[in-house]
């Protein structure tokens, strides 16, 4: 799923993932909060900066970009023509107004950033590193768990639903557009549900088997070198200058 | 028998699930040090019940279970029981959970109080007794079922149990696999208790296979298998004796 990515050598590759983190962190409430559009500009440059340097396949980051801009697809839609400004032009009986343009344009720009930077993470790290990672920062324990936990079994999740799908398809079944199929579609989410709460108390008795008493032990350490330094500095240094550009009246 | 060499003492155990008929009816059950039982039944005679009894997961209905000679009761009481007795499950799925197998052979010992470089030692000494080494950074849900299963059993062994409930560890293994999980549970020094439906499996290397039905063990029933089957053109199932 995620780790086909993550096989390319790369400089961001071989950084602290804590370093990644707080960067990607910092980064991503920048692009939230700014409104300016040459810092939006500049956050988006970064992104794509700091995706080729993490060495993404271009085919696989595309497919990777495609849901978020499904959305922000839809969100042209309407926002141009929903706002309340200056008038650019009109079609029929709807008028585009520049606010209006502006506002899609600034969210766009937005959410692709943080998804570039979000994938160069994802990709450059592996993700039970980043758990880790997450751990070593501070993050509570229990989302670190569930984290894992997520990640772990979803695979075994999936693999349970393409089983109950096969079983289907091999006695003939073929979606329609009526009660016999919303009824056996029902029925399998009620199946995987039931299955997934049932794996969850067998996992928990394997733990508890195994001497279990509320804690997870991390078996990997990190160390900051030069080079995780000099980057992390690098980053939030610009990310501190996109954010006075930001906020300074007239530069 | 010395009073000594009592692990499991299980008396007059009861279970029923809620609102169904009971699984585990009067059952008793005694494991010394040094026995090798297996166990046999059909599907929902309670065998896995058993387990999850012995190792606390269920809670009796009535009847007692001591362990070394201490009666277990609460939690508490099994979280030392826990400590001695490992319990294969029979989905390996179940039992991985760490994202690499060294983190999940690892687990056991840390919940032990281990410091992390033994934790790290116990588990690739494990590995390397299964003849898993390399196996360390793997990630646990791309292994193969075999796979699975042997570190599974990793997971258990490098608790250092000194009892083993063993819940079909053969099944949706080929015979590769049988016969490294056969090797290393013949080289261990360890008490076990397997429950199978492969008579093959349970003879050599069980000392004595024993019947589970209608809730309990039939220990008057022993069943008798030669051990030279192959000199018998009609199979282990004709020698039977009562």
């Amino acid at each position: 799923m995620f780790e086909e990515l993550s096989n390319g050598d790369s400089f961001i590759r071989h950084l602290d993932p804590r370093v990644k983190i707080a960067v990607v962190f910092f980064f991503s409430i920048l692009a939230a909060v700014a409104v300016r559009m040459h810092v939006l500009l500049w956050l988006l440059s970064l992104g794509i900066l700091i995706v080729v340097l993490a060495r993404v396949p271009l085919p696989e980051l595309f497919r990777r970009l495609i849901p978020v801009n499904l959305l922000i697809a839809f969100l042209w839609l309407f926002l141009p023509f929903t706002f309340a400004g200056e008038p650019m032009f009109s079609v029929g009986a709807l008028t585009v107004t520049r606010e209006g343009v502006l506002y899609a344009a600034r969210i766009s720009i937005k959410s692709n950033a943080m998804m570039l930077m979000l994938i160069a993470l994802v990709a450059s790290t592996p993700i039970f590193t980043l758990g880790h990672a997450m751990h070593e920062l501070g993050v509570p324990q229990k989302i670190v768990h569930l984290f894992f936990f997520t990640y772990r079994y979803i695979h075994v999740m999936h693999r349970e639903y393409v089983r109950l799908v096969n079983s289907m398809k091999i006695r003939g079944f073929t979606p329609g557009n009526n009660l016999h199929t919303y009824r056996t579609i029902s029925y399998m989410v009620g199946m995987l549900l039931v299955k997934s709460f049932d794996r969850a108390q067998r996992v928990h008795n394997a733990m508890l088997c195994r001497g279990f008493e509320g804690n997870l032990y991390s078996l990997s350490t990190f160390s900051l070198n030069g080079r995780d330094v000099v980057s992390l500095i690098l980053m939030i240094t610009a990310v501190i200058i996109l954010g006075v550009l930001e906020w300074k009246k007239t530069i | 028998m010395e009073k000594n060499d009592l692990i499991i003492q299980l008396k007059d155990i009861c279970f029923s699930y809620a609102g169904s008929t009971p699984v585990l009816n009067g059952l008793n059950l005694k494991l010394c040090k040094g026995n090798r039982y297996g166990l046999m039944g059909p599907n929902g005679s309670g065998k896995t019940t058993l387990f999850h009894i012995i190792m606390g997961l269920l809670k009796p209905t009535s009847g007692e279970i001591e362990i070394y000679n201490n009666p277990a009761r609460i939690e508490n009481d099994f979280r030392k029981v826990r400590k001695k007795i490992g319990l294969l499950f029979q989905d390996a799925d179940d039992q991985l959970f760490s994202p690499t197998v060294l983190e999940d052979v690892a687990f056991g010992p840390l919940n032990l109080g281990k410091s992390q470089e033994e934790a790290v030692e116990i588990a690739f000494d494990t590995l390397k007794f299964l003849g898993l080494s390399g196996f360390e950074s793997r990630i646990t849900y791309k292994l193969s079922g075999g796979e699975k299963k042997l570190v599974s059993l990793a997971t258990v062994l490098a608790m250092q149990p000194e009892v083993l409930l063993l819940d079909e560890p053969t099944s949706g293994l080929d015979d590769k696999t049988k016969e490294i999980l056969k090797g290393v549970l013949t080289d261990l020094d360890l008490s076990y208790i397997l429950i199978s439906h492969e008579i093959d499996f349970l003879t050599d290397i069980t000392d004595a296979i024993y019947a589970m039905e209608n809730g309990t063990i039939h220990f008057d029933k022993e069943i008798h298998v030669h051990q030279h089957v192959h000199a018998h053109p009609h199979g282990a199932y004709e020698h039977q004796h009562d």
